[in-house]
């Protein structure tokens, strides 16, 4: 009797045990996705996931905001060592030559296309971004989707007031110059100012003047690279921003995407930022406003060229350190990429957000909709992304260990320059010197990855 | 006189005592090892290539410029909140104590913003003084003050400064208020018959009798301005303009979280620690003899 009781208990049990197993076999497979992008965009961002989500049923993609870039990949690093990384992480541009290093930490882009065989072009990618996220022998590590550059945005209103022309953005540093001090003439207190400054005024800048910002083509051709700051160009600029601050010209606003706000809140007539705060832009601005390219100094050989891209890109990451993905994870992974890339989804994004189109196919289909045509100025971002045909090593993108690092190195030193604490040239000394320590360090712990 | 409680066996005081030891080890110790054993590896961010390299860390952190002026920065910075929160802690619980009307109303108020959670506070006086959306700072510019903390260091530490003192404002002034009231009345009265002014009354009675509190309080306060402080500067200043406002404590964050130097971020924590110790061991033992209890 008792033995009997026991088998049959055991058989329930068993029963009990297998069944959640069996109904989680038909459950989707979850895909985390750790993103960084605030509000509006992160709802735009987590709206492709729901979206994706409805079109089938296998997989379930799972969007975590995880604080601004820079923390979202702090986050999913410390994960990374605890065996609970995410299987796909947003990452800024300027930690791409810390990802490219990452090794086994990573899962490329070409080997999920390869090994599952979902049809995503890496062709279709337009040149410039390919270029940035592709490794030495040209195969995409990652899937670039918002990605920016720098442009010009320009109030018409303050414009006209300062007897300017407000349909022509001056296309020199010179003009700029020359209309900052006709729009202080007419009572606006702040003519110029940036978001970004080490992105626009030094990475961007020396790209669009094909001048190096870093040896062995910007980092591209391996690890031992060394900073360019103390160029002739970059002086002159530096000086220039310094004294135009002094004449009340040009107004520092802070670093990284402080600036962002007072362009559209009026204060400022002109600002220099990432093409994504056409959206905010939209929506904020109460006067008549126009977007154009970044200005270059004319009569330097070569200017100007294309700009760099900024934003992010998906990155597939392993669980942990010894735990790979199952291709069943791979497989959704690579069915979410496809989607988002897919031409409507990708240029309605585009068209919603200012991001730039990274797919080609999306870029024609937004042209044929008549988009560039009814929303002028929106196709800025990408004309000046393909200005002067195929990217020169100097303006193919910048890829330096430590970058994040470099960065605030590089605003810090504005900051003393701007403060008066340094003359240009020994703020500039001092960013060569400190950022070189940081590429040496960042050589020294990867070199054997 | 002692009271001692005499346990018959060894087990129920050490089961007494594992919790408590457990919470040390768990929450101090076994961090406090990883940040030595850290302090002496150099890696990269993902943990997989790993070298020993001694002290090399230490040398280069004592070595950075960056982390001499972060020292210095720190010394200010702690200095100002300390002196300011208790000089004016002080101040605010002698008029509290007074018999005058409202004071319990006056003494609540007072007491609020202990309750304020640090980067709440810092947005506070952001709102007060950020120069383009501030009350204060627009105020400021109208009156052709060139006020920019952005770009500002001394401005940027003055900000620092009143926003964490502020914060320590109420702690202290609980605790100076708890002592001014334990001071016998009668005293005071006595004095006051003999012919003290007030502020004679202060300096030569309330002032010594006041110490303990008052020693006490510097302690707190400056444990509080080396360690408690992060998330006022990480709101208002994220240490800059130009590392202005980078305290020790701030640059062991930027290190180790933003530029994922672990090695030399440990080393710091561990420099860091050595610090305390230290300070703490000088103070407990060379400055409480001078104290009036």
């Amino acid at each position: 009797m008792r033995r009997r009781h026991l088998a049959a208990g055991a058989i329930a049990l068993t029963s009990l045990i297998s069944t959640p197993f069996a109904a989680r076999a038909q459950q989707p497979v979850e895909i985390q996705f750790w993103h960084g992008l605030n509000q509006p965009l992160g709802g735009m961002l987590e709206q492709l996931a729901t979206d994706f989500n409805a079109t089938q049923a296998q997989y379930k993609v799972v969007p975590t905001f995880r604080g601004g870039y820079a923390e979202t990949a702090v986050a999913a690093i410390a994960a990374f060592r605890a065996n609970t990384a995410p299987h796909i992480l947003q990452m800024f541009e300027v930690g791409t030559g810390t990802m490219m290093s990452a090794g086994r930490a990573i899962k490329p882009l070409h080997e999920i296309v390869a090994e599952t065989g979902v049809a995503i072009d890496p062709n279709d990618v337009i040149g410039p971004v390919a270029g940035y996220y592709a490794a030495a022998d040209g195969k995409m590590m990652a899937l670039p989707f918002n990605s920016s550059t720098t442009i010009a945005f320009y109030n018409k209103d303050m414009f006209q007031k300062a007897g300017l022309n407000p349909n022509a953005f001056p296309a020199t540093w010179q003009g700029v110059e020359e209309a900052a001090r006709k729009l202080k003439a007419a009572g606006i207190a702040c003519p110029m100012t940036t978001s970004w400054p080490s992105w626009v005024m030094v990475e961007q800048f020396l790209a669009i003047h094909d001048v190096p910002l870093a040896s062995r083509a910007n980092g591209f051709e391996g690890l031992n690279t060394e900073l360019n700051l103390t160029n002739p160009l970059m002086v002159r600029h530096l000086t220039n921003l310094v004294n135009w601050q002094k004449e009340g010209l040009f107004r520092y606003a802070g670093r990284d995407s402080a600036g962002d706000a007072l362009f559209p809140a009026g204060e400022c007539a002109i600002t220099f930022a990432s093409s994504g705060v056409r959206a905010r832009t939209v929506r904020e601005a109460r006067f008549q406003w126009g977007a154009a390219m970044l200005p270059y100094y004319e009569g330097v050989q070569g200017a100007p060229r294309n700009s760099i891209i900024g934003g992010a890109a998906f990155w597939v990451m392993n669980r942990g350190p010894n735990a790979r993905r199952t291709p069943e994870e791979l497989k959704g992974v690579a069915e979410f990429f496809r989607y988002i890339t897919s031409a409507p989804v990708m240029a309605k994004w585009h068209q919603d957000t200012g991001y730039v189109p990274v797919t080609r196919s999306a870029y024609e289909a937004t042209k044929a909709a008549g988009y560039y045509q009814q929303n002028p100025g929106a196709d800025v971002p990408i004309e000046q992304m393909l200005r002067g045909g195929d990217p020169t090593p100097n303006s193919r993108g910048i890829r330096l260990g430590g970058f994040i690092e470099i960065r605030n190195i590089i605003q810090e030193e504005m900051e003393r320059a701007f403060q008066g604490q340094a003359t240009p040239e020994q703020a500039l000394q001092s960013m060569n010197t400190r950022g070189n320590q940081v590429l040496r360090n960042f050589e020294r712990t990867n070199r054997n990855n | 006189m002692q009271k001692k409680v005499i346990f018959k066996g060894k087990l129920l005081p050490l089961a007494l005592l594992a919790p408590q030891l457990a919470v040390t080890f768990i929450f101090f110790f076994w961090p406090a090892g990883q940040a030595i054993y850290q302090s002496l590896l150099r890696e990269d961010a993902f943990g997989f290539s790993r070298e020993f390299v001694g002290l090399e860390n230490f040398h280069e952190v004592l070595t950075d410029p960056s982390w001499v002026n972060a020292a210095l920065n720190s010394l200010v910075f702690s200095g100002f909140v300390a002196g300011l929160a208790l000089g004016l802690a002080l101040f605010l619980a002698v008029q509290a104590d007074k018999s005058i009307r409202g004071a319990t109303a006056y003494r609540s108020l007072l007491i609020w913003p202990y309750a304020v959670a640090p980067a709440v506070a810092a947005v506070l006086w952001l709102f007060l003084f950020q120069p383009n959306v501030g009350m204060l700072g627009r105020w400021l510019n109208a009156m052709g003050i060139a006020w920019d903390y952005r770009l500002n260091g001394g401005q940027a530490m003055t900000l620092v400064i009143i926003a964490a003192a502020w914060k320590q404002l109420a702690y202290n002034f609980i605790f100076f208020l708890a002592g001014l009231q334990s001071i016998p009345a009668s005293v005071l009265e006595a004095a006051a018959i003999d012919g003290a002014r007030p502020a004679r009354r202060f300096w030569t009675i309330i002032f010594p009798l006041l110490s303990p509190t008052t020693f006490f309080l510097l302690v707190v306060n400056l444990t509080y301005a080396f360690f408690d402080t992060f998330g006022i500067i990480h709101s208002l200043t994220n240490g800059g303009p130009a590392k202005a406002t980078e305290t020790l404590i701030y640059k062991v964050y930027v290190d180790g979280v933003q530029n994922l130097n672990l090695g030399s971020s440990s080393a710091q924590s561990v420099i860091l620690m050595i610090l305390v110790i230290g300070l703490t061991a000088i103070q407990f033992r060379a400055v409480e003899k001078k104290v009036h209890y």
